[in-house]
């Protein structure tokens, strides 16, 4: 079978699957962001594999290109309370991090 | 048939490094992982003609995204290097539901049938994609610089040491180390 | 790739299928890139030596080789290969040793689209430029593996400080190079070469005055991208002992190495190509093509070995400071300027 459409898809579902199950079971918050990015990058493959065997154009692209944006964006933020929640409290397992203050 | 081949190794490079990403309790190994993860994605990117897509991913996500985590997986170690063991009681649920999602889009991904139309010869995307964010994309283009933007000041702002009095500054925040140099705003 | 593919259709006739010559053709390439970079190694160590003897009053190497000690590269070459390959206990093994072929993978990538002559570039990519710059932010990563493997502060320290350096100033460097592509037009080498024709006046560094702002902030920005004196924060000799390849010995030890004048000689090209005219000469035409991109690169690479042997070093809050307060703003000075410059002069449309 040649490749086409179906497997990009399933590459895409595998990434999206494997970022769940990080999202699910890791404590480490900058392990958590890693899964974060898995999915996106899941989503993103879906976006470019419709565009290019689906629509033909490059709006999927355009698509892609913002949630990369996004990620940069949702990284450096979610990094930097990652970076925040470390100085308050030692540690950066979400589940010990279960207070507001200090 | 070569196509193919090019194809089945990005896919493996991929999926592989992903999967050590999330199976590894060394959070500095998944984080290199995830490099090759990202480096297969960008050439699923390229087998796919998004020429420009691909470098995109490779400039914001290698060069910008994974030194952040890859930063601050370092600056956060605590001394036992590896993380605990992951309980069975949150690899089992999240293992079947993980394994469930995938066959969902599994069997969605192969079990419909596409309107797919074969596709021409890759033409260079930059100019195509240039000329809609100026045009029809010109609202979400300003609107992603503007989140840029509250992004930067947000992770600056979040990141600041705070100023305490030296009365009740508590000894180990003093001893925390100081990311003043972060390069904070790359991506 | 064109004229490479050219060649072996000559030297093996007409029945190579197009993938088979595809695949050697790019096999070739990439093994000639290989020694391209091999050799940036042995002449620029020689070169940079010197350099720093003539700026320092002294000869430099005399002996090995007869005439000025031109073997002593050689020399060199053949002591780092006798080393023994130490890996420390402590260290973090697989990434130890994964991180020297990264940067070296990161640095040999990006030769791919340097047009040395007309037909003579690996890969005429139509986003040329933006590949160049995309590959060669990989080695970031690279050098935390390599200082994180090493598992010694130093090394660490020199990681830290060069990831974040070299990620700052990739900014400036490749915002410097829009201008140009707004001029050209096209992100492609070849184009942005082409447009270079007919003498000096026509090379983008000339072109107005914030090209040439552009190119000497190109120029400095660069130098601190290759990790190089008065910017050689990650491996300060005399506070860091090596910096990032502190624990490295031998062979993969010889990879940083290459890597690094590779990188040296690849930012100096890429300069060439964007700001200087690539293969064109100062007036007539075009001759010797490949010959007079190298000099013009090396002229380059010589400028740098000057600036390293003269300036002093800057502290890391400096370096960090000239990047995002100074260079960051001129450059998208440079942008702007540029383009109203090209928007009055009627050049954009």
């Amino acid at each position: 079978m040649t490749v086409g459409l179906p497997h990009f898809l399933t590459i895409g579902a595998a990434l999206f699957a494997l970022g769940i199950f990080a999202m699910m079971t890791r404590r480490n918050a900058v392990a958590l962001l890693m899964g974060v990015e898995l999915i996106l990058n899941g989503a993103n493959v879906n976006f470019v594999a419709f565009a290019r065997y689906v629509d033909g154009g490059v709006d999927g692209h355009l698509m892609a290109a913002f949630v990369i944006v996004l990620a940069a964006a949702e990284a450096a933020v979610g990094l930097a309370i990652v970076l925040a929640m470390f100085r308050n409290f030692g540690t950066v397992h979400v589940d010990t991090v279960n207070r507001l203050k200090r | 048939m070569a196509a193919d081949l090019v194809f089945y190794g990005f896919a493996l490079l991929t999926v592989l490094a992903g999967c050590f990403v999330v199976f590894s309790r060394n959070v500095v190994h998944a984080g290199f992982a995830l490099m090759f993860t990202l480096l297969g994605v960008a050439g699923l990117y390229a087998m796919l003609g998004a020429d420009f897509l691909a470098v995109t991913q490779t400039v914001v996500y290698i060069g910008g995204i994974l030194i952040l985590v890859l930063f601050a997986v370092m600056m956060t170690r605590v001394p036992s290097q590896n993380a605990p063991r992951r309980g069975l009681d949150r690899m089992v649920p999240a293992g079947i539901f993980a394994v469930a999602i995938f066959a969902l889009l599994y069997k969605v991904a192969t079990g419909t049938s596409w309107p797919t139309a074969t596709p021409g010869e890759a033409l260079p995307t930059a100019k195509l994609i240039g000329v809609k964010l100026m045009t029809d994309a010109i609202f979400p283009f300003e609107f992603a610089s503007l989140v840029l933007l509250v992004a930067m000041i947000g992770a600056a702002i979040l990141i600041r040491e705070r100023k305490v009095l030296p009365a009740e500054a508590p000894a180990e925040e003093a001893a925390t180390e100081a990311p003043a140099d972060e390069p904070e705003v790359t991506a | 790739m064109e004229s490479i593919t050219g060649l072996l259709t000559k030297i093996f006739g007409d029945g190579m299928s197009p993938m088979a010559l595809l695949i050697s053709g790019g096999l070739t390439m990439a093994l000639i890139m290989s020694l391209v970079m091999a050799m940036c190694a042995i002449v620029f160590t020689w070169m940079e030596r010197k350099v720093a003897g003539f700026l320092q009053s002294r000869y430099g190497p005399m002996r090995v080789g007869g005439f000025h000690g031109v073997l002593q590269p050689v020399a060199d070459m053949l002591k780092i290969l006798g080393k023994e390959d130490i890996i420390p206990d402590e260290a973090d093994k697989a990434l130890f040793m994964l991180s020297p072929f990264v940067i070296f993978i990161g640095s040999l990538m990006a030769w791919a689209a340097i047009p040395f002559a007309p037909g003579f570039i690996a890969s005429n990519l139509d986003l040329g430029l933006f590949y160049i710059f995309a590959v060669s932010s990989a080695a970031p990563a690279g050098i935390l593996m390599a200082g994180w493997a090493s598992n010694n502060k130093w090394a660490l320290y020199g990681a830290a400080r060069g990831a974040a350096q070299m990620v700052s100033y990739e900014i400036p460097l490749a915002l410097a190079a829009i201008p140009v592509v707004m001029a050209t037009g096209s992100l492609n080498m070849n184009a942005i070469v082409d447009a270079q024709g007919g003498g000096v006046l026509n090379w983008y560094i000339v072109h107005d005055p914030f090209l040439f702002l552009a190119f000497c902030l190109y120029f400095i920005a660069s130098i601190a991208e290759v990790n190089r004196g008065p910017f050689d924060m990650p491996e300060t000799e005399s506070e860091l002992v090596a910096g990032y390849h502190t624990e490295y010995t031998g062979m993969r030890f010889a990879f940083f190495f290459l890597a690094e004048y590779a990188n040296l000689f690849l930012v100096s090209c890429i300069a060439t190509a964007v700001f200087l005219g690539g293969w064109h000469p100062i007036a007539g035409p075009v001759f010797l093509p490949g010959l007079v991109f190298l000099i013009k690169a090396v002229i380059l690479v010589f400028l740098q070995m000057l600036v390293r042997w003269t300036l002093p070093r800057l502290r890391v809050d400096q370096l960090m400071h000239t990047c995002w307060k100074v260079m960051v703003p001129l450059t998208l000075l440079c942008v702007l300027g540029s383009g109203i410059w090209m928007m009055v002069s009627g050049e954009l449309l």
